[in-house]
């Protein structure tokens, strides 16, 4: 209850303030600034290497930064233990490569964190994970095993492994660059409904530029680890400013 | 709406995040539990580490006549004890004045085996093949002699590190064409073929060598007409090498598997008969993926070889235990004679893991492009 | 359609060049061979053995042995026949890979995890100690620890000894042996009940997590009813337990539990080799777990040792169990070098002495192969069952 009182004290959902971060000796991200309001839906794309992953990864401090500020929901990320855990819990993730647990079946793998971390009763959550699983369009395959399902169907269960958890922010990172061609379009449309459902705060690195259009805000264009370009999908497709992004982006289309 | 053509320089990591100071603190003392953990270490290498240099370099004994030399308080070990007994350490009761012909041999086979490391020597497969085939005559008439007017040295005479490696080379040098022809058998579709490839090969993997070594210096004898009492070493050698066969096929299996079933059926659709795309295609294919493993095999048996000493066979560790041990002007070195031995083997071993290691990691790369 | 009706079914070849009856012909002379071979070996061996005046059949394991075993599990003497020898050889050669698969798991699985230890000394010197004791040779590192090292240990006036009641000199180990009393029948019972109790705990708290999703406090809950509640009714009933603390009497202790050391530089010799194995093993098991399993369980909001509990250390232990227990029967076999320092197992006393004794080469090596064959067997069928139970479903 208090959490969503401070969200709507707080003007934005993530918030990044200078961001600096290396590996090793390797400067990945540059002075990265940008601010997510709540319920907005963000799509960062960029040419490999650009640091468009790295950026969300720190996000749920999956990655740490060595400078600036990460604040979500208004709180700073410290890496402070027993705050990581309800900031793992507010935001959700799925990778490029799925990452479901293949030693658990697909209803265990939905169960395992709202039983262990939210403490929920078995059957209470499984009927949870049914009902995501029946809004991933998937409910019959729940007691196969991950290594069963198609790469498409995988990745939809992970988008339900997420939304079990009632995540206020979804991060995506390449969710559809591990796919074969025919499936990417199941994935993108159970994306682009959890999108129109609204409330959701979105932030995805994609290359999809018809997800973008179709429910982005705001398209971030990053490069050599910094942001180059900002704008509405429109703007940013249609009338590119910079020549980094005209270069990128005649390379997509090329492609 | 936001844009920039402005490329930030980048900037070298901020200075607590890299240099002395803070890989110390990263990697040594990053948490409490770490900082105990550092100090734990740094007293067990501080226990450990300066009595042991004491020992075998400080007051160490390297050359002395006789062992009064070497004793005494603050003594530590004794070389001398090895140096003087050099040649029986490397050749056991090998007559001295030959020594010329088993380092021949080993010269024969270093000068020969060095370009089959480098990727560009021309002919590598005829070369190989040389070794492998042709060199293991040269090495028996050069050692054993009875030839060309050398004189005969027996088996009984043969001892030390060159024991140690003949009995070695000459095990993985047979077990490999047999272990690959029981490898193929296990695989065939052939049941009786299959099964009794499964058998021999379950059999030799379930027993410990020392037993093998027994039943062929004990049983082989009886298994022939008449009781030929055949040379003692030939008779280990049939063991180890009926051992070896079947951990050779186990790991050149694992290659034949490893081989797409793609190339079978190319190997078929070209019209090459069984044989032929075995050993054109299939063989050499799952040969190249299974050195390292070979190579692993081979490290085993070569620390399997000090178990001959069961049997009254000389090789390295025995001349250094039973013979140098119980040589009474030099009493009480057990420990410099079992470390000496130690430090052979250790080296050998360790240096043929890393290159099983390099070739390992050359053929990974390889395969992923 | 009635008028095609007869099947049409391909021709065949003739039959010296059918696949089928060369495969046929080629294995029924194989079989032949090997028939053959065996055949005259089995020949040639009666003969053989017939010439040399060695009897043959098992009547030998009822003989009188004549000779005493310096380490026994069951009652021997030299009184006793071949028979009891074979089974005290075998009870020894079970003692100690029991006791070594336990000291090398445990060693073996510390030092797999600290050569993963992000402390960069600690993971060093786990590197160190593998690279070290993995490439000498077994036998080598048995004979340092019973030549130099337990040789080096002071005799039995002088042994180390701990709180006076343990001692370890040149003979060996000297432990306390528990004397149970009377009373301490309650004790075992009051055991046995915690165990019951412990066993009815786990399925219950499992049961309330799965209702309430309140998760209990299952392990120290049990440690605490295991430990206490015999510790209380063992104090109840009188603490019915004494040690009988070996002694020095004479130039020898007696009493207590002796390790002889013999055992005891196999175990340690064992124990230290076969660990650099499994440690790689854990180590490679461990780290062949997708670093994307642990990132996925983080981000659900699983914390760092249920991510490990849950999610990391059952895909490891997947690929981490087929080869341990082949480490474990690589370790059974291993513990046959003991004959080299003179440790009763049943290579030292049935086929070598034994065998000597009574020259009955064939059944004696025959046996003892047996017993190492049907341990094999016995552990790669666990294996293959394993293999089958645990392996991940695929498409």
């Amino acid at each position: 209850m208090n959490q969503t009182n401070k969200n709507t004290e707080q003007p934005y959902a993530i918030e990044m303030i200078n961001l600096n971060k290396w590996y090793g000796d390797f400067h990945v991200l540059k002075d990265i600034n940008l601010k997510v309001k709540h319920g907005e839906r963000i799509v960062i794309c960029g040419p490999s290497g650009s640091g468009k992953s790295t950026v969300i990864r720190c996000i749920n401090h999956l990655e740490e930064h060595q400078q600036g500020q990460i604040m979500v929901n208004g709180k700073e990320i410290t890496g402070d233990i027993k705050q990581l855990e309800q900031l793992r819990t507010d935001v959700g993730m799925c990778f490029q490569h799925f990452n479901l647990f293949p030693h658990l079946s697909i209803l265990d793998n939905l169960t395992l964190a709202p039983i262990w971390v939210r403490k929920i009763p078995k059957a209470e959550a499984e009927a949870t994970a049914m009902k995501y699983l029946k809004r991933v369009k998937i409910p019959d395959q729940a007691n196969k095993y991950p290594g069963q399902l198609s790469g498409g169907q995988q990745q939809r269960v992970a988008i339900a492994r997420s939304l079990c958890m009632n995540p206020k922010i979804m991060l995506f990172d390449e969710p559809t660059s591990a796919l074969d061609p025919e499936m990417i379009s199941e994935v993108l449309d159970v994306m682009i409904e959890l999108a129109n459902e609204g409330g959701m705060t979105m932030v995805c690195v994609t290359h999809e530029m018809g997800f973008a259009k179709q429910v982005a805000d705001r398209v971030i264009f990053m490069d050599a680890g910094q942001i180059i370009e900002e704008n509405t999908p429109t703007e940013f497709f249609d009338n590119p400013q910079s020549e980094r992004t005209q270069l990128f982006l005649s390379q997509i289309i090329a492609h | 709406m936001y844009v920039t053509d402005h490329i930030l320089p980048a900037l070298p990591a901020p200075s607590d995040s890299k240099g002395v100071l803070h890989w110390l603190k990263t990697n040594l003392f990053s948490s409490p539990i770490n900082i105990v953990l550092t100090l734990l270490g740094l007293l067990l290498v501080y226990k450990i580490l300066p009595p042991i240099i004491d020992w075998v370099f400080i007051n160490a004994t390297w050359t002395a006549d006789n062992s009064a030399e070497c004793k005494g308080e603050e003594k530590g070990a004794c070389w001398a004890f090895i140096s003087n007994r050099f040649g029986q350490v490397m050749y056991g009761f090998y007559p001295p004045e030959q020594f010329w012909r088993p380092n021949l041999a080993g010269i024969l086979l270093i000068l020969l085996t060095i370009p089959l490391f480098f990727e560009k020597t021309p002919k590598k497969v005829i070369l190989g093949g040389f070794v492998l085939v042709v060199f293991p005559f040269i090495a028996f008439v050069l050692i054993h002699g009875g030839y060309f007017g050398l004189s005969t040295i027996e088996t009984d005479k043969w001892g030390g590190l060159m024991l140690t490696l003949i009995i070695s080379f000459v095990g993985i040098l047979c077990a490999l064409p047999l272990g690959i022809i029981l490898a193929l058998g296990r695989r065939s579709n052939m049941p009786i073929v299959k099964s009794i490839c499964v058998i021999f090969i379950e059999f030799w993997r379930g027993v410990p060598l020392i037993t093998v070594l027994f039943m062929s210096s004990v049983m082989l004898p009886l298994f022939f007409s008449g009781g030929t009492d055949f040379d003692k070493l030939a008779r280990a050698m049939i063991g180890i090498i009926l051992f070896q066969s079947a951990y050779v096929a186990e790991v050149v299996r694992g290659g034949l598997q490893a081989i797409p079933k793609g190339q079978y059926e190319a190997a078929v659709a070209m019209g090459l008969s069984y044989w032929k795309s075995m050993f054109l295609i299939i063989l050499p294919q799952a040969l190249k993926l299974v050195i390292p493993g070979l190579v692993n095999t081979f490290i085993a048996l070569f620390k399997d070889t000090t178990l001959v000493l069961t049997i009254g066979l000389f090789d390295l560790l025995a001349i250094v235990e039973n013979v140098l041990g119980s040589d009474s002007a030099w009493l009480g070195f057990h420990t410099e004679g079992l470390v000496f031995a130690a430090f052979v083997f250790w080296m050998f071993c360790f240096a043929m893991s890393r290159y099983s290691m390099s070739l390992e990691r050359k053929l990974h790369t390889g395969h992923t492009h | 359609m009635n008028d095609s009706k007869n099947e049409l079914t391909p021709s065949k070849p003739p039959f010296w060049n059918n696949p089928k009856y060369r495969a046929l012909v080629f294995q029924v002379v194989l079989i032949s061979i090997v028939a053959y071979f065996l055949f005259s070996v089995i020949q040639n061996t009666l003969g053989n053995m017939e010439a040399r005046g060695i009897s043959t059949g098992f009547a030998f394991l009822s003989e009188t042995s004549g000779f005493d075993i310096l380490q026994k599990l069951i009652p021997y003497s030299s009184e006793s026949t071949y028979g009891d020898t074979f089974v005290v050889g075998l009870l020894n050669t079970l003692l100690i890979s029991a006791l070594g698969i336990v000291f090398a798991t445990i060693l073996g699985f510390i030092v797999g995890i600290a050569r993963l230890s992000n402390n960069w000394l600690i993971a060093k010197i786990a590197l160190v100690y593998i690279e070290i004791f993995r490439n000498i040779p077994l036998l080598i590192q048995m004979l340092f620890w019973y030549l130099v090292v337990l040789r080096a240990m002071p005799s039995a006036r002088d042994s180390f000894s701990l709180f006076d009641s343990f001692f370890l000199n040149v003979r060996g180990l000297y432990l306390p042996a528990p004397v149970l009393g009377d009373g301490f029948l309650y004790t075992s019972i009051a055991l046995i009940i915690a165990l019951v109790a412990v066993f009815v705990l786990k399925r219950w708290a499992k049961h309330r997590q799965e209702k309430t999703g309140k998760a209990f406090p299952t392990v120290w809950v049990s440690l605490g009813l295991l430990i206490l509640f015999p510790l209380f009714v063992f104090l109840m009933s009188g603490a019915p337990l004494s040690w009988e603390i070996p002694e020095l009497k004479g130039f020898n202790f007696q009493g207590g539990i002796t390790l002889i050391p013999e055992l005891f530089a196999l175990l340690l010799a064992i124990s230290i080799y076969t660990a650099t194995f499994i440690a790689e093993i854990v180590r490679s098991g461990i780290e062949a777990v997708n670093h994307g399993q642990t990132e996925a369980a983080l981000s659900v909001g699983l914390n760092r040792s249920q991510t490990l509990r849950l999610v990391v250390i059952p895909q490891a232990m997947r690929v981490i169990i087929p080869p341990m227990t082949s480490q474990y029967l690589n370790l059974a076999k291993n513990s046959s070098l003991a004959t080299a320092i003179g440790y009763p197992d049943i290579v030292s006393v049935f086929m070598g002495t034994t065998l000597n004794q009574t020259g009955q080469a064939v059944e004696i090596i025959a046996m003892t192969m047996a017993v190492y064959l049907v341990l094999s067997l016995t552990i790669s069928l666990f294996m293959n069952w394993y293999n089958a139970k645990m392996s991940l479903v695929e498409r």
